[in-house]
C-alpha cells in the first residue's frame, strides 16, 4: 500500500502516530493500516478483530492479529504495554464504549479513535424529514443488521470525555467521502460524517 | 489407496531410518547410548536448504504425516488434510519432514525395540522421554539433513509442544512455530485422563509389568480402554452428538438389555479401541502420557511461561479450536498471552469448529485458510 492509495481518515491517524512507536489497533480489520505503519513509520504492535476472514487478511499483510472479542476488554495487556492505541470505526460496535476507551488509555498513555458522527446532518435528515434509521456511506447498514450499536455524536463523545477527565488533544472531522471540509471548525456537529480525535490521559 | 492417486497428495512415499550412534543423555538421568528415528519427507528441499518445515506428531500419531506407503494402503499419513501440493503444507514449496519420536513403536527407538545390553526388547526399561529430549533428537535428524534452519516447527496438540519446545530450546534454528490445539502445560483434569489410560493398560493381566512381549502376549484390553477413553476427549459432545446421537446398530430397533454393544457410539470406540491394538504398542503409549504429563517449560524456566518464551526468536502462530475441551481456546490464550508479555511476533486465531481437540487433523475452510496463508507468506520469506 503506498501512500497515495490510503484512505484519508487512515492518512490522518498515521499522521498522528509517532514513528517507531508500539502500537495496538483495536478491530485493525484486514490490517491494512498497521502494515502501512509498519512499512512507512517502522511502527510495530499488534491487531486485535473478530471477523475470521479479516484474520486471514491480516495473516496475508503480515501483521500480528489476535482473534479476540473487544467487549471481552485488554487483560491480556498489561498497564503501558503500548505507546498508542488506535481504534478506526469500531467505538460504536463494542457493548460499553465507555469502558473500552478506560481500557484503551490503560494500555497506552495515548490513543485515537475514529467514528462515524451520527449528528451529521444527513443523517438527522433521515430521521427528521423522511422519519428513517439514517443510513450513509458510514453507516451503510440497515437498522435490523447494524453491528452498530452504541452509535454516538461529536457532542456525545466529547462529553464522555470530559465526564472521564480525558484529554482530547486534536480533532479532525471529514464530510462525505472522507475528504477535509472547507472551513472544519464550522458547525462540525453538523456537517462532520466522520470524527477523529487524538486523545490522552488525565492529568493526575 | 483410492483407485488414483488425488492431485493434493504427496503420493507414494517411503520411510527412511536415520541411526544415531553419539549418546544422547535424556531428562530423567539415563543416556541411550544409540537410537534409530524414522522419518519420511515431502517435497524438495532447495539449494540454499531455506524451505524445511519440521511436522510434530501428537501422542498416537507417527513418521507417516501424508501420502500413501503402498497402493493397497486403505488410509494416507495422518496428516493428508494439510499436507501436500497446494494444501497449508504445501509439499511444492517446503521440504516437509516428520519423524517418529524416541521412544514410539513404528520404527524409531522404543520400548520394543532390542535393548543392546541385554539383547532382550527394552520393554519398561526403555527411558522415560520428555518434549526437550524429542527436540534434541529432531534437531539431530536435523544436522544430518544438512538442515541448519527450519523455515518453520509445526505441530499439533503434543506436536505443538515440541513446536512452543523446539522454539524455546534452540531460538536460532527455527523461523516460525506453529502452535495448533494445544497448551502450555497439562492440567490436572488432562493428567487426570493420562492416569486412567495408564492404568487401564498396566492393570491387564497381559501386562505383565511391562514384559508382555517376552510372554508372547499384549495387554490388548487395557490398551483398548485407553484408546476409547482417550477418543472419548478428542471429540466434543456436539461431534458425538452428530455423529451418532442414541442409535443403535444397524438393524436394531429396540434394546436387548444385555452387556454388548448396542449403541453405535459402543461399537465406534471398540472399533477405535482394537484397531489401535493393532498398530501400538502399550508401553510406548504409557511413555507418551508421561511426556504430556511432564510437559512444563513454565516449571522448567521457574515459574512463569513469559519467563519461559522470553529467550525465543521464532515469530509464533497459535491456533484453537472452539469446541476442543482437551485443550480449550483459554490454554492457547496463556501462550499468546505470554508472547505478549514478551512483545514476541504471534498471530493467534481462534477457529469455530464443532469437531473438538481432533478439528486440528480436519479440512476445516478457516482453518485451512489462517494455516496455509501464514506458510504462504512464510514461503515468500525464505524464498521457496
Amino acid at each position: 500500500m503506498n501512500a497515495a492509495r490510503i484512505r484519508t481518515d487512515l492518512r490522518i491517524v498515521s499522521d498522528w502516530i509517532t514513528a517507531g512507536a508500539r502500537v495496538l489497533d483495536l478491530g485493525c480489520g484486514d490490517g491494512g493500516l498497521l502494515r502501512y505503519l509498519h512499512e512507512h513509520r517502522d511502527v510495530t504492535g499488534y491487531g486485535l478483530e473478530i471477523d475470521p476472514e479479516k484474520i486471514v487478511r491480516c495473516v496475508d499483510n503480515g501483521v500480528n492479529v489476535i482473534q479476540t472479542d473487544l467487549d471481552q476488554g485488554l487483560s491480556d495487556f498489561d498497564a503501558d504495554s503500548f505507546d498508542q492505541v488506535v481504534m478506526t470505526q469500531t467505538l460504536q460496535a463494542v457493548r460499553r464504549p465507555d469502558r473500552l476507551l478506560d481500557e484503551m488509555l490503560r494500555v497506552a498513555r495515548e490513543g485515537i479513535v475514529t467514528f462515524p458522527n451520527f449528528a451529521h446532518w444527513r443523517l438527522r435528515y433521515y430521521l427528521t424529514v423522511l422519519g428513517r434509521m439514517p443510513m450513509s456511506g458510514a453507516l451503510s447498514y440497515r437498522w435490523y443488521e447494524t453491528p452498530n450499536i452504541h452509535l454516538c455524536t461529536i457532542r456525545d463523545f466529547e462529553e464522555l470525555c470530559r465526564s472521564k477527565g480525558i484529554r482530547i488533544m486534536e480533532r479532525r472531522v471529514l464530510s462525505q467521502s472522507l475528504r477535509e471540509p472547507v472551513l472544519a471548525d464550522l458547525l462540525p456537529n453538523l456537517r462532520g460524517e466522520v470524527a477523529l480525535y487524538r486523545f490522552t490521559r488525565p492529568a493526575h | 489407496m483410492p483407485e488414483s492417486i488425488p492431485s493434493d497428495s504427496v503420493g507414494l512415499v517411503e520411510p527412511e531410518k536415520a541411526h544415531f550412534s553419539e549418546p544422547l543423555a535424556l531428562d530423567c538421568g539415563l543416556t541411550l547410548t544409540a537410537y534409530d528415528l524414522v522419518y519420511e519427507t515431502y517435497g524438495r528441499l532447495n539449494a540454499d536448504r531455506s524451505n524445511a518445515v519440521l511436522v510434530c506428531h501428537a501422542l498416537s500419531g507417527t513418521h507417516h504425516a501424508a501420502g500413501y506407503h503402498s497402493r493397497e494402503d486403505r488410509k494416507p499419513g495422518w496428516w493428508e488434510t494439510c499436507i501436500g501440493p497446494g494444501k497449508p503444507l504445501d509439499t511444492n514449496r517446503f521440504f516437509v519432514v516428520c519423524c517418529n519420536n524416541l521412544g514410539g513403536c513404528h520404527g524409531s527407538t522404543g520400548p520394543a525395540s532390542l535393548n543392546p545390553e541385554t539383547g532382550q526388547p527394552y520393554g519398561p526399561d526403555f527411558p522415560m522421554v520428555t518434549v526437550h529430549d524429542w527436540v534434541v533428537s529432531q534437531a539431530r535428524l536435523a544436522d544430518r539433513l544438512g538442515i541448519e534452519r527450519w523455515a518453520a516447527v509445526v505441530g499439533g496438540s503434543l506436536g505443538g509442544m515440541q513446536a512452543m519446545q523446539w522454539a524455546i530450546d534452540y531460538p536460532e534454528r527455527l523461523g516460525h512455530a506453529l502452535v495448533i490445539a494445544a497448551a502450555p502445560r497439562l492440567s490436572a483434569q488432562n493428567i487426570a485422563f493420562n492416569e486412567v489410560a495408564r492404568q487401564a493398560i498396566r492393570s491387564d493381566p497381559d501386562f505383565h509389568d511391562g514384559r508382555y512381549q517376552a510372554q508372547s502376549t499384549v495387554p490388548a484390553r487395557g490398551l483398548m480402554l485407553a484408546r476409547m477413553l482417550g477418543h472419548i476427549t478428542y471429540l466434543s459432545d456436539e461431534a458425538m452428538r452428530a455423529k451418532f446421537g442414541r442409535d443403535l446398530r444397524k438393524g436394531k430397533d429396540d434394546y436387548d438389555f444385555h452387556y454388548e454393544v448396542e449403541f453405535e457410539v459402543e461399537s465406534y470406540l471398540r472399533y477405535q479401541g482394537r484397531v489401535f491394538v493393532d498398530r501400538f504398542d502399550a508401553n510406548t503409549y504409557l511413555l507418551m502420557t508421561k511426556a504430556l504429563d511432564y510437559f512444563d517449560p513454565a516449571t522448567a524456566a521457574g515459574g512463569s511461561l513469559s519467563d519461559a518464551l522470553a529467550g525465543t526468536s521464532a515469530k509464533f502462530l497459535v491456533a484453537s479450536f472452539t469446541s476442543d475441551w482437551r485443550f480449550p481456546p483459554a490454554r492457547s490464550r496463556e501462550i499468546v498471552r505470554a508472547l505478549l508479555d514478551n512483545d514476541k511476533d504471534v498471530v493467534y486465531a481462534q477457529i469455530e469448529a464443532d469437531q473438538g481437540h481432533d478439528a486440528f487433523l480436519m479440512p476445516i475452510p478457516q482453518y485451512r485458510a489462517v494455516f496455509g496463508t501464514y506458510m504462504q507468506r512464510i514461503a515468500r520469506e525464505v524464498g521457496a
